[in-house]
């Protein structure tokens, strides 16, 4: 018997209330940490810090604002991929389909801008924009299918080539020559969504909300909910129940690709107007938190990427009240993540310290 | 399948149908504005776009400025109302930035004026949405400093008209024709033909030496992105090098990306091994000086001295100095003198500097050569551009017309040879010089 100090076994389902609380002492011994860390670089008062952090997602109304296109996006792709999650598929390729679903949707409106009315090109943009996140996100799953590959490596490669295809198209567009598209349409507008009531965000947040009780009810009360997540618990007992595992597999990758062709068109037609490789920006791969975090629930996932967005701004607004580098509000970032994912593993299993006769008795 | 398909095309109809019902309004409003919709200064009342570019062009006012401001009007409390914001695409590891970053610091320094630094902000709406985060932190001044900002420092300039806004390296400030943006750039070509003389002595003294004949005189240069600004660029270091070294010619290779420390080394290892004597550079990272201090081939560099990393082989640096306009900039705003909608800096503003010259690299009775040529360029009887010192397709250049206003059309449409010579950051502040020249080659194409 080597001497082992802990012995780490899964615990029994705990009370929810338990762990939540357990999540809640988690994020605030992260902040506490976050706050000592920037004051030793700072020298500032932990109150301030805390404040910055506030005022980084609600300072302003123009914050708020920020903080709500920020989950709503987030939401969207967390969305996409939490069917392929259910069914055991890891799709870490969202980067990738949201990338080839705002090529798309910019390639329309570069291409029909100025030939189509607006309300046929929004079309044309939605159409395609979803066709081609459904096609990346069909890609790998066409692969497991048939042959078994790995999903994990696949999807994550795919992310590359949509980064290369997006950094190549932005070549020929931007015919100056130096790679950069800009906003598209400037004068026409042309291709760019209506803004409701006076805020250029609210159309997103509408969407993203429909969207959450689409797949909230997908999941949960359709058949195809019901097979994926059969498949996710056990293929044998999918296949033996009848389920045809190939075309459930394909199926949810496409409708999970072309979730996150919507975050692309989002970006793309609803916000920002242009096309560049750093649109997704990483949300691919928070997204995996945030549905993982909700235990892949699309109504708590509201709640979860809620968090990671107030952090990340709020960390951002530390960094820039204070003056310090960029790469320091990825430190806080990273740190608070740490204390996330680290709580879950305290919420699934439990410790124990192993007696020290047992090292004696060696 | 058929239900997926069902619920899919639901949701696209949900999505489509939302995204229709409330176009309608938007659309209506394009067409009711469409008499007004050339916001350009042009005056055009029919609406067929095909005449649109020429009178557009006929109602450009070019308002391109040299001049510095009176700073002595700006006191104290005035000063004391202005908070500038600067967003940079990268930070202080790229010498391109930390060029703008460290004059930032310096001119909010010395003026007393409080400021806010945003590093590494890409070259998409993150730029707009950075802009607004600065305001809201109550800056009335913003700065950006990568070309491909340009767009969104418009945006955000419309969007508050009571802010100024002031961007680096753009074009479109004359044509754009707003109160509160501005373009600024500076005479870099006076820098970059400077650096070049040194590139050209160097050589010569090579030669001298007998470590390669005359017509083996060639130079490497990695360039960034073949636009106006790289091209420009590395012209005007040829011309340079080659009016004190006539057999020299250049060969030119892209990295299509300003920053890429991998990238820009293996290109100028490529053109070493392709024979090239003297390595310059029009990228931001360090890899091309380093590949250089390695293979030991002299470089001339960019955006500031490589000297502490590259003793052996570092010549000289040709930059911009952003004091000038960013003191410009900021008097303008706290004391209400207007400021042109381009400013151009000069060797003789201050905003045109050469590094300290290595005198381990670089060939000797440099620095006489440089001030004596440096004199010239100020007294304007040496000019870069004059055409009678290059061929293009071995015919002198008699007429250019160049894309000084940047509509997105991308066709010419300024006639820019005057007096003999290319009218550069004349009209506007960026270069316009997108001309391929005898003597230089372009390895990718």
């Amino acid at each position: 018997m080597k001497n082992k100090l802990f012995h780490v076994s899964r615990r029994p389902a705990m009370p929810w209330w338990k762990s939540l609380l357990i999540r809640v002492i988690a994020i605030a011994l992260a902040l506490v940490v976050c706050a000592v860390v920037t004051m030793l670089f700072t020298g500032e008062n932990p109150l301030n810090v805390f404040s910055a952090m506030i005022s980084g997602s609600f300072g302003t109304s123009r914050k708020i604002w920020a903080t709500l296109q920020g989950i709503a996006i987030l939401l969207c792709v967390s969305l996409a991929v939490t069917p392929a999650f259910r069914m055991r598929f890891w799709n870490v390729g969202g980067e990738g389909q949201i990338l080839m679903g705002g090529l798309a949707c910019a390639a329309c409106m570069i291409y029909f801008g100025e030939v189509v009315p607006n309300w046929v090109l929004i079309l044309m943009m939605t159409v395609s924009a979803v066709v081609a996140g459904a096609i990346w996100g069909g890609i790998p799953a066409i692969f497991k299918a048939k042959w078994n590959t790995n999903e994990t490596l696949f999807t994550l490669m795919m992310n590359y080539i949509a980064t290369q295809l997006v950094a190549y198209f932005c070549n020929i567009w931007d015919k100056k020559g130096s790679g950069i598209v800009g906003v598209i349409n400037p004068t026409t507008e042309a291709g760019w969504f209506p803004v409701l009531g006076g805020q250029r965000y609210l159309l997103n947040v509408i969407i993203v909300a429909i969207l959450v009780v689409f797949v909230y009810i997908y999941l949960n009360y359709s058949k195809h909910g019901y097979e994926l997540t059969v498949v996710g618990e056990s293929e044998k007992t999918a296949r033996y129940v009848g389920i045809k595992v190939e075309k459930v597999i394909v199926r949810t990758m496409l409708l999970s690709g072309a979730l996150c062709g919507v975050a692309g068109l989002l970006l793309v037609g609803g916000t920002d107007h242009s096309i560049s490789t750093t649109i997704a920006g990483g949300r691919g791969f928070t997204a995996v938190m945030v549905s993982w975090l909700a235990k892949f629930n699309p109504v708590v996932m509201i709640v979860t990427s809620f968090i990671l967005v107030f952090l990340e701004r709020g960390s951002s607004d530390i960094t820039s009240r204070f003056g310090l580098n960029k790469s320091f509000s990825d430190i806080l970032t990273g740190i608070i993540l740490f204390f996330i994912i680290g709580s879950e593993f305290f919420i699934n299993y439990r410790i124990d310290l192993v007696h020290n006769t047992e090292k004696e008795a060696k | 399948m058929k239900k997926i398909l069902a619920i899919a095309l639901c949701a696209i109809m949900v999505i489509g149908v939302l995204a229709g019902c409330s176009s309608q309004p938007a659309s209506n409003d394009n067409a009711s504005s469409t008499p007004a919709n050339n916001d350009t200064p042009a005056t055009n009342d029919t609406p067929a776009t095909n005449d649109a570019p020429v009178d557009r062009d006929a109602a450009v006012v070019f308002d391109n400025s040299s001049e510095m401001l009176d700073a002595s009007a700006a006191t104290a409390d005035k000063l004391a109302g202005v908070k500038v914001g600067f967003i940079t695409l990268h930070d202080e590891n790229s010498t391109y930035d930390k060029n703008f970053i460290d004059a930032a610091k310096a001119a909010c320094e010395e003026l007393g004026v409080e400021y806010i630094i945003k590093s590494n902000v890409p070259e998409g709406s993150e730029c707009f949405d950075t802009a607004e985060e600065l305001i809201d932190e109550g800056c009335n001044v913003v700065f950006a400093d990568s070309f491909g900002h340009e767009d969104f420092m418009i945006q955000a300039a419309k969007a508050h008209a009571d802010v100024m806004f002031a961007h680096a390296t753009g074009t479109k400030a004359h044509t754009e024709n707003l109160a509160n943006y501005h373009n600024a750039f500076a005479t870099i070509y006076e820098g970059r033909y400077l650096a070049g003389v040194a590139a050209g002595m160097k050589l010569n003294e090579m030669i001298a030496n007998g470590e390669f004949t005359a017509d083996e005189a060639k130079m490497g240069y990695v360039g960034a992105f073949p636009y106006a600004e790289v091209k420009s660029g590395y012209t005007s270091f040829f011309l340079g090098a080659r009016s004190v070294c006539p057999t020299v010619t250049m060969e030119v290779t892209f990295t299509n990306s300003w920053y890429d420390e991998a990238l820009e080394k293996e290109a100028a290892n490529k053109l070493i091994n392709r024979g090239c004597k003297l390595i310059s550079q029009h990228a931001d990272s360090m890899g091309a000086p380093t590949a250089c201090e390695t293979a030991g081939v002299p470089d001339v560099s960019y955006n500031g001295s490589t000297v502490a990393a590259c003793p052996n082989t570092f010549i000289v640096s040709s930059r911009i100095n952003w004091v000038p306009f960013y003191k410009n900039m900021i008097v303008a705003q706290a004391t209400g003198q207007k400021l042109s909608a381009d400013w151009t800096g000069t060797l003789g503003n201050g905003a045109v500097e050469l590094s300290e010259i290595n005198d381990k690299a670089a060939a000797a009775g440099t620095a006489e050569k440089l001030e004596e040529v440096k004199a010239a360029l100020i007294a304007g009887n040496t000019k870069v551009w004059d055409t009678s010192t290059f061929t293009v397709g071995g015919q002198a250049l008699t007429s250019y017309k160049a894309d000084v206003n940047d509509w997105g059309d991308f066709t010419g449409e300024t006639e820019s040879i005057v007096d003999g010579a290319f009218a550069e950051s004349v009209y506007r502040s960026a270069p316009s010089f997108d001309i391929d020249i005898d003597g230089i080659t372009n390895i990718d194409a």
